[in-house]
């Protein structure tokens, strides 16, 4: 009854932009004990494609809430790997196991491509992120606070065609969002981008996985996007995990610090190794 | 400097207005020039009658209510064979565009009558029809049927997978599906179909009138011809002009209505 009250009191008041921000995020922080990350168990799992064996059994955990950076050579696998873990694809043999139940809203994937619709607004862009919620009254406000949650409230009204290539991303993590999902998938998702909307695109990256709580997974050709963002850095060769890095580094991480460049040079002398050609790397 | 650099400079200087009426310049000074030169009998009225005397023609016929009449048949059979062409043709193309097996089966079949010119059945169309409304009607219909098929099933076919994919991962409904992407991303191609057929529509019409009609405005201009009405003759063909502008402008006016998403669309 008080809450609700105090509730109506602040809403009555004329709140200031940044006030608004920091509510809605208060409010999504609240909801994080409610969806929390669900675990992942990957068993002995094998993709073909014809002859061509590209996961060759991959045996992987991941705890529920941990961010976790995929990287390997240009054609290992690692967006089969994803699209396997997003149901986008079957596997030939193995099995991906989240530990309960997930519903199709909960796993979320980003692509590398924003993919969103030309023909939809921002807003009705991100509401198509609530799936089957779709037609729930309350989809618009969901839409407008995931739109918040990525700073772009402003372009609700806009056509994708006249954003940016950052914010039409800044857009599709925010219908990614929007369901609350409890798993996050990201395929090279600032692959696209230039260098300093990539570092800001990473903070925000990394503010809402810190936010939201979600298991976060990471395909990355940027060996330092990878150190920076992830609790945990797995190398794929051959079909199969060749090296499972943690990274205990404590958060904030400074980019750029002697730590990171370290784990970074050892990471990628790891995918160098036994191999001539580096230009695709 | 080139063209395109100046283009925008162009574009900002422009006023709402005045951009509709700049394109009635040239149509305007060409009348304008022909009245000039019929006046000084630089071009005999027998080759040629002045605008005025068009103008004087076409305002008997309307008295007489023949010229309303002529062009109310005409405009029924254009739009009547229209519908029913191009509803048969968008409908084939969303089928064959949406499901492999109704391409496998009607595709290739479609494909060969699409090189048969359409003109070329007149003579067929006449044993079978006479010439009756359906004979027209008939022409009109096929002439429409394939441009909008085509695009159609070119539009569905075109449509980014990728966003096809992205509707599936969050959920869609098949009819979801092809109400908020599929549709949606063909919109542009269709539209290029609808105005290829409105071009097909006029000159079909035209063509299966002055041949075989008893009415309408090829019919119209066919009588004058035998009567040597040359005046009639020309107003039939600047009215021919009018619709057909007419059609396009109707077309482009829907076209901007629906595709205002698409950057070339939109104001800048
Ligand atoms: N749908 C498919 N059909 C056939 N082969 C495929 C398919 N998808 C992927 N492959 C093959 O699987 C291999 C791995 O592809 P994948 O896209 O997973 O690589 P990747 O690690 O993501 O590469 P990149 O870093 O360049 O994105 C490649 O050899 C590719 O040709
Ligand atoms: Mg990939």
């Amino acid at each position: 009854m008080q809450e609700a009250l105090r509730f109506r009191l602040s809403e009555a008041e004329p709140l200031g932009r940044a006030e608004i921000i920091e509510q809605a995020r208060s409010r999504r922080r609240g909801r994080r004990i409610a969806s929390r990350g669900l675990s992942l168990t990957i068993r002995g799992l094998r993709k073909s494609f014809g002859d061509n064996e590209v996961l060759r059994g991959i045996d992987l955990h991941i705890p529920a809430g941990q961010s976790v950076a995929i990287v390997g050579r240009s054609g290992c696998g690692k967006s089969t790997l994803l699209r396997l873990i997003a149901g986008l694809e079957t596997a030939t043999a193995g099995s991906i196991d989240f530990g309960e139940a997930a519903r199709t809203e909960d796993i979320r994937v980003m692509f590398q491509e924003p993919r969103l619709l030309p023909w939809a607004r921002v807003l009705s862009n991100v509401e198509v992120g609530l799936g089957r919620d779709r037609a729930s009254p309350d989809a618009q406000a969901r839409a407008e606070s995931a739109l918040t949650e990525v700073g772009l409230d402003d372009k609700r009204a806009q056509w994708p065609a006249v954003l940016s290539g950052g914010q039409k991303q800044r857009v599709a993590l925010a219908r990614a969002l929007v369901s609350h999902p409890r798993v996050l998938a990201f395929d090279e998702p600032l692959g696209a981008l230039d260098a300093l909307t990539r570092i800001s695109m990473q903070r925000l990256l990394e503010r809402v996985w810190h936010d939201q709580g979600f298991t976060a997974i990471l395909v990355t050709h940027d060996v330092a996007e990878a150190v920076a963002l992830a609790d945990r850095v797995l190398v794929i060769e051959d079909g199969r995990i060749a090296h499972d890095i943690d990274v205990d580094i404590p958060r904030p991480r400074r980019r750029g610090s002697a730590e990171l460049a370290a784990l970074e040079g050892s990471i990628l002398k790891s995918l160098l190794q036994g191999t001539e050609d580096t230009s695709d790397l | 400097m080139s063209l395109i650099e100046s283009l925008p400079r162009v574009r900002s200087l422009r006023m709402p207005r005045a951009d509709g009426l700049i394109a009635w310049i040239v149509p305007l000074v060409i009348i304008l020039i022909w009245q000039v030169a019929c006046v000084t009998g630089f071009v005999s009225a027998r080759v040629l009658p002045a605008p005025s005397d068009v103008a004087l023609a076409g305002w008997k016929l309307l008295l007489s209510g023949e010229l309303v009449r002529n062009i109310w048949v005409s405009f029924w059979r254009a739009s009547v064979g229209f519908l029913i062409g191009g509803s048969i043709g968008f409908a084939f193309g969303l089928a064959n565009g949406l499901s492999q097996l109704s391409s496998r089966l009607t595709d290739t079949t479609l494909q060969m009558v699409r090189n048969i010119p359409h003109l070329a059945l007149i003579p067929l169309v006449i044993l079978w029809f006479g010439i009756d409304e359906s004979a027209k009607l008939f022409l009109v219909a096929l002439g429409v049927f394939f441009p909008i098929y085509l695009n159609t099933l070119h539009g569905i076919r075109t449509v980014d997978p990728h966003l096809i994919e992205m509707g599936r991962i969050y959920g869609m409904t098949d009819g979801e599906l092809f109400r908020r992407v599929i549709f949606p991303g063909a919109l542009p191609s269709i539209f290029v179909g609808l105005r290829f057929a409105l071009g097909i529509m006029w000159l079909t019409l035209i063509v299966a009138e002055t041949i075989a009609a008893s009415s309408g405005l090829g019919y119209m201009a066919m009588q004058a011809r035998e009567f040597m009405l040359i005046d009639v003759v020309v107003l039939s063909i600047l009215i021919y002009a009018l619709l057909g502008k007419l059609a396009d402008s109707a077309s482009r006016a829907l076209e901007r209505l629906t595709l205002s998403w698409h950057p070339a669309f939109q104001k800048h």
